[in-house]
């Protein structure tokens, strides 16, 4: 019995279809579940943060608080102004909401625990992280509003200044191991938290930490929705579902981005000391503990940094990250070529 | 397979009817999202062919940054598409000249009419087998040794038309105040604050 269901499973398209679906809502499901509790430990973070106590009522500790709130939302009008742009209008948050999803089918969970292990897994992350403004942009100017157009555009500016130097942090790591598969990423940083890059190329974790609160739209770098000059930014118009879409989709882009880093600097599902152990449902326990941490530090910067301006925004991206993260690139290449650490594809 | 052929004429029939919407649709913001469209499928073609590192450099920077500047500016304009139309019969024999010509070469580039084309067979030659070999390594072989010259003259290109595009775009505009940051980092306690005793009566 066993047998013919694998067999079915393995060799029948049919079965494999389903087992691609299967895998697909075992990486979708906890991912839904763990935006839903982001947003409830977000506002406790910040509760501890300004000596109050966050959400407390719905549930014990307030823990069904981000349900209610889904459900609340689900249940409102979905209102389209009537001088927007209906098709775009309502295209812009599914394009946010999958674009952050897709790019979860290259992440390893654990030792060959990924949906599709390609070897440009890394240029494909990139790839789909850059396909996120179009969300935005669309949203803005479907919208048919001044504040939503103007959030629109500085988000889309912002986003597009900080991909570039995501790229040359990209490209660092990349010199170092040598593959763009992101399971060798993590391979190659085995053995102990000492040989995780997060040592070696410091600057360019905080670079690239740094750029992803700019790319998510973060504090303090979240002018794009900045409450006394734009209302809500791009999102002003939207109610109810594409509202709540936006807001899942932003989450789960904050949430790949913690992954990502914690697979380029923090050494992916490796254990942190080399006796423990790290293969299977192990290597999933220490990534998420890597991108809880990660995610700890977003909230934290969150309740702790006042807002850039604009023109600091733009300034730190071009004028500070651009050029530091050029030289690293030019000085990690140096020192693997003449210090005979050029890996070996 | 069956599968392999259907994603191909999905993604060649959806690529040539985005590019035809690009020509035809009246709003240019909807042309810029077409022409988005088109690019992805281009991509999804390479991957068919298995060339997936070409695929994702195309999505990289043609969709995420050449076609988001497009779009930025397709928005901010205020572009009449009736004006630009006006010119449409005048210049369409010249536009299927260049329409042919493309044609023709590619037919000849890929083999189809005539002799392969020279730079094919020595790619073929030269090339390390991508059968054998991930074909990022093998673009990066090829590319940092047979055609090294060729690379560094594309990047000096490249570079030439950034410093004219900045250039073309810079100018210095009289009384304009500029946030110098390096002004207000450095300053002091004691040059921005002063306490001053104010006499009752007598204002400052």
């Amino acid at each position: 019995m066993y047998d013919v269901v694998l067999d079915f499973l393995q060799h029948h398209w049919l079965g494999q279809g389903i087992v691609i679906l299967l895998q697909c809502l075992a990486v979708t499901v906890p991912l839904l579940v763990a935006v839903a509790y982001m947003t409830y430990v977000d506002r406790k973070v910040w509760g501890s943060i300004q000596l109050r106590r966050g959400p407390n009522v719905v549930g014990p500790f307030g823990l069904l608080q981000p349900f209610a709130d889904g459900l609340k939302l689900m249940l409102k009008e979905t209102i389209v102004p009537s001088s927007a742009n209906g098709i775009l209008f309502l295209i812009a948050p599914i394009i946010t909401f999958l674009t952050a999803l897709i790019a979860w089918a290259v992440v390893p969970f654990s030792d060959g625990w990924v949906i599709a292990n390609i070897n440009v897994g890394i240029l494909y992350l990139f790839a789909i992280s850059s396909l996120g403004v179009y969300g935005v942009i669309i949203a803005g100017w479907a919208s048919n509003s001044k504040y939503a157009f103007l959030g629109a555009l500085r988000s889309a500016a912002q986003m597009v200044s900080y991909e570039v130097s995501i790229g040359f942090v990209l490209i660092t790591v990349l010199l170092c191991v040598g593959s763009l598969n992101l399971n060798q990423v993590v391979l190659a940083q085995a053995g102990g938290f000492w040989h995780w890059y997060f040592l070696p190329l410091l600057p360019m974790f905080v670079i690239y930490f740094v750029s992803a609160l700019a790319e998510t739209n973060r504090t303090p770098f979240d002018l794009p929705m900045s409450e006394a000059e734009l209302v809500q930014g791009f999102q002003t118009e939207y109610s109810s579902m594409p509202f709540a879409l936006f807001f899942l989709g932003e989450y789960a882009n904050m949430i790949l981005l913690s992954a990502l880093g914690s697979v380029l600097f923090l050494g992916g599902w490796m254990a942190p000391l080399p006796f423990l152990p790290s293969h299977a449902g192990w290597g999933v326990l220490w990534f998420a503990l890597k991108i809880a941490f990660l995610l700890f530090v977003f909230s934290w910067t969150k309740g702790t940094l006042p807002r850039y301006r604009y023109d600091q925004l733009m300034r730190l991206g071009w004028k500070v990250f651009l050029p530091v993260s050029l030289f690293w690139v030019v000085l990690t290449a140096a020192v693997l070529q003449f210090g005979g650490w050029v890996p070996k594809g | 397979m069956v599968l392999q052929a259907l994603a191909f004429y999905l993604f060649a029939a959806v690529t040539i009817a985005s590019g035809a919407m690009v020509v035809v649709s009246r709003n240019p913001v909807y042309s810029v999202l077409f022409l988005i469209l088109a690019f992805f499928n281009a991509a999804g073609l390479f991957v068919l062919i298995g060339a997936e590192f070409v695929a994702m450099i195309l999505v990289i920077v043609y969709v995420g940054a050449v076609a988001v500047l497009f779009l930025f500016v397709v928005m901010m304009l205020d572009i009449n598409l009736a004006k630009i139309r006006e010119g449409f019969r005048e210049f369409l024999p010249v536009g299927t000249a260049i329409a042919i010509v493309l044609i023709v070469e590619m037919l000849w580039a890929v083999g189809v009419i005539g002799t392969r084309s020279p730079t094919v067979e020595a790619f073929n030659k030269a090339g390390p087998h991508v059968a054998t070999i991930d074909n990022t390594r093998a673009i990066g072989q090829l590319l940092y040794t047979q055609y090294f010259y060729l690379f560094q003259v594309a990047g000096a290109v490249l570079l030439v038309a950034m410093i004219g595009a900045i250039v073309l775009t810079l100018r210095s505009r009289p009384g304009v105040r500029r946030q110098k940051v390096g002004e207000q980092l450095y300053r002091s306690k004691a040059d921005a604050i002063s306490v001053v005793k104010v006499p009752s009566r007598g204002g400052v």
